[in-house]
């Protein structure tokens, strides 16, 4: 009795001994834990404030009301009203002389070129729009908000400083001048910037807009989900629950999980190889772009999906096969279903991958300048990523806002695209 | 099932085939130099957005990466102009004789200078070349005198050249893919360098060598390579005033309340200087068509006529404007007659 307390006596005075001990390495570990969290968190707060705050302002552009004559006689002077008068008069003409009666002191010729630089070239574009959608204007005298250059904007936006020598910033001073008049008769104001939204890509950055690229992910993203989905899916099945266990199915597995690891660039080469050059399919289509970035995602779905088959516990499997299923009626409906949330999660990870990826879309002719909006997946596009880094390299300053708007607006496909994943998760998860 | 999906997909592939082998390109496609594409942009833009053809693809792949696919044969399949930020060299040539490319239309567009950037908050510094290859080479000609090398021993400007500030060598610039890099190296490092009398003499007796001396940049840190983005060594630059950049005129041009570029040989880089050759590091940019294409792809004579108009390269055009820096008058007329009548050079006769 004695000797048996002892020992329990000694026993506690050995755990007491190290509990300190034991308790201070917990709470290391536990703050070390707590730390790197937060490093992640400021660093990820960090870049999103360096972002939203460059980017927020290319939401908004500077608009220059003009007073336009519409004439008749410049525009249609035989009155047919048919498309092919119409596009192609002189707009252009219309701006400049509605500058020039807005300012009748400027008479130089280099005057004037100063002047016509305030309003962007595609104020033309906008007032043959407006005259195409509605000939009536024709023979009427309008006011027409029209984008102004990039410098006007920039200046407007205060990344221009007024108060540096004239010889050091793009705006001279009459220039200056004339937007102060302008600015009193409440003629130039910033309005929201449909154009970013809704137009491709330019080289201009008050016309430049996020809509091509856009389109050129959703196109190329369609046809890798399309294609990546059911074959890494069947894929998945078959390895996981009718293959046989031996040698060969072994090797697959080594070399599936080697592909998942594999740079992307040589998958750009492949696609070079195999999609363009072989099999001759258009370059820069989404298609090859799609194709290629099928071939990337394919191993991070069959991985995930196979993962997702194995976590269905085999009691499910062998409650089908008891009441008398076939080993497919098992699998389809009643594995498959319960492995299907984890199987998209594996999606939507190796969707997320591909609509970040550039390298392997340099090697197929997608990093490139592509203004009119693709329709299908056999015109020329680009995609969001590819969009970031062309405006990133560009000359023009207006364009560093524009970057930091094109990656808010990718990651708000990013955020989008996370959403419907869990949502679709948590309408599909059962719990066992 | 799997076998199914994958005859599905088999089936798609050969469907997507047809389909694409059906739809003859309608657009002109574009390929090549990073340098020249801002330039190639602009023209295809104003194109697309003024005629009746589908704006132009211009693709960003690099002078060497556009020749390639250039070169690649004739057909829909193939680009049909390639950009360039220096000549053709004759093994571009010989790959594109050898692919059935026998007449390709060469078209100068302009010029581009290279600026020695740095912050306005240093003083403006007035280079040489040779006080640039003396900074920057790997290997120097000793200054003792005799004619072997060292390596480069110049930490600080003014052990480079007595008349030069005290700070210490720290240049940014491009990456050796770069054509800028290639550009830079050739035109001021050997321009430098070719003024050492037995250097030159090499370029006669051992190309090889003259080459490995003058081109070879150092690798001790007084060069940092700064990526290929411009737009980076701009804000690099800003942060650190001691240093100094190479990058495109375009790039100092926008962002000239912030930077302002090195006198190089008494000439500081303007676009009036770069426009009469008195600033020496400046390159001529071209745009080579390949002719058997005029009449396959819709357009390829009237984008000619775009590029080639004096409202797009003249001395006041929209190409000026965005930095490009156009060529003397009579330069034009002759480019402009060239690309007009689609004068081709016959690189078969050659071999």
């Amino acid at each position: 009795m004695n000797k048996q307390s002892n020992d329990k006596h000694a026993v506690a005075e050995r755990i007491n001994a190290g509990l300190a001990r034991r308790h201070a390495v917990e709470r290391l570990f536990r703050c070390t834990g707590l730390l790197a969290l937060l490093l992640g968190l400021t660093f990820l707060c960090a870049l999103f404030f360096s972002i939203i705050s460059k980017g927020y302002t290319a939401f908004q552009q500077t608009y220059i009301q003009l007073e336009i004559d519409f004439d008749e006689q410049k525009l249609d002077p035989a009155g047919e009203r048919i498309y092919e008068v119409l596009s192609t008069a002189d707009y252009g003409g219309l701006v400049k002389q509605s500058l020039r009666t807005a300012f009748p002191a400027v008479t130089s010729r280099q005057e004037q070129r100063l002047l016509y630089d305030l309003v962007s070239f595609g104020a033309a574009y906008h007032l043959r729009d407006r005259i195409l959608a509605d000939p009536a204007l024709i023979g009427q005298i309008s006011r027409v908000w029209v984008p102004a250059s990039d410098d006007v904007d920039m200046l407007i936006k205060g990344y221009i400083k007024r108060d540096v020598p004239e010889a050091e910033r793009r705006l001279r001073d009459v220039q200056l001048a004339w937007l102060d008049t302008l600015e009193t008769e409440a003629r130039l104001s910033l309005q929201f910037n449909t154009a970013f939204f809704t137009s491709g890509d330019s080289r201009e950055p008050e016309l430049a807009g996020i809509w091509g690229a856009l389109m050129g992910s959703i196109l190329t993203l369609a046809v890798t989900l399309a294609l990546s989905f059911p074959i890494g899916v069947a894929t998945a099945v078959y390895l996981e629950e009718f293959a046989p266990r031996n040698r060969w199915s072994d090797l697959i597995e080594v070399n599936i999980n080697n592909l998942a690891a594999v740079p992307s660039i040589v998958f750009g080469l492949l696609g070079l190889a195999v999609f363009i050059n072989f099999m001759s399919f258009p370059r820069s289509a989404p298609l090859v772009g799609g194709l290629v970035l099928t071939l990337m995602t394919l191993p991070t779905i069959i991985i995930a999906s196979r993962a997702a088959l194995r976590a269905v516990p085999p009691s499910i499997r062998e409650a089908a096969l008891g009441v008398g299923a076939s080993k497919m009626q098992t699998v389809f409906f009643h594995v498959l279903p319960l492995a299907l949330p984890g199987m998209l999660t594996g999606t939507i990870i190796g969707m997320a991958q591909a609509l970040g990826e550039t390298a392997p879309l340099l090697m197929i002719g997608m990093v490139a300048f592509i203004v009119d909006i693709p329709s299908s997946i056999f015109e020329p596009a680009t995609v969001l990523p590819v969009q970031i880094f062309l405006w990133a390299d560009s000359p023009e300053r207006a364009f560093i806002e524009r970057t930091s708007a094109a990656i808010m607006v990718l990651l708000g496909f990013l955020i989008a695209m996370n959403a419907l994943a869990v949502i679709l998760r948590k309408k599909l998860e059962r719990r066992w | 099932m799997t076998r199914n999906i994958s005859l599905c997909a088999a089936m798609c592939f050969i469907f997507a085939a047809q389909a694409s082998a059906q739809t003859t390109r309608d657009f002109i496609s574009i390929v090549g130099s990073s340098t020249v594409y801002p330039f190639a942009t602009v023209v295809a833009e104003i194109f697309g957005k003024t005629t009746r053809f589908k704006t132009p693809k211009v693709e960003s792949t690099g002078t060497g990466g556009g020749f390639k696919l250039f070169c690649g044969g004739i057909g829909t399949r193939y680009p049909d102009i390639a950009n360039s930020s220096r000549a053709i060299k004759p093994s571009e040539i010989d790959a594109c004789v050898a692919n059935g490319v026998l007449e390709i239309i060469e078209v100068k567009i302009g010029y581009d200078g290279i600026a020695i950037g740095s912050s306005r908050k240093a003083n403006r510094l007035a280079l040489s070349r040779k006080d640039l290859f003396l900074a920057l080479a790997k290997h120097i000609p000793d200054p003792k005198g005799g004619e072997h090398l060292i390596v480069n021993p110049h930490k600080t400007w003014k052990t480079v050249n007595p008349d030069l500030p005290d700070v210490t060598v720290e240049v940014l610039g491009p990456p050796p893919t770069s054509g800028t890099r290639d550009a830079f190296v050739e035109l001021a490092m050997e321009g430098g360098c070719a003024q050492f009398g037995w250097i030159a003499a090499l370029k006669k007796n051992d190309e090889q060598r003259y080459k490995s001396v003058c081109h070879t940049i150092r690798e001790d840190g007084a060069y940092v390579e700064a990526g290929e983005n411009d737009n980076l060594i701009v804000q690099k630059l800003e942060a650190n005033s001691g240093a100094l950049g190479i990058l495109g005129f375009s790039f100092l041009d926008q962002n000239a309340d912030k930077m302002q570029g090195a006198a190089v040989d008494g000439v500081i880089p303007t676009f009036e200087s770069i426009a009469d050759g008195r600033y020496p590091i400046s390159r001529p940019l071209f745009l080579y068509v390949k002719k058997a294409h005029v009449g396959m792809i819709p357009g390829i004579a009237e984008f000619l006529h775009e590029l080639s108009s004096e409202k797009a390269w003249g001395d006041d055009g929209y190409l000026a404007d965005k930095g490009l820096i156009p060529m003397p008058e009579e330069e034009r007329i002759r480019f402009a007659e060239n690309s007009r009548q689609l004068r081709a050079n016959q690189f078969s006769d050659k071999n």
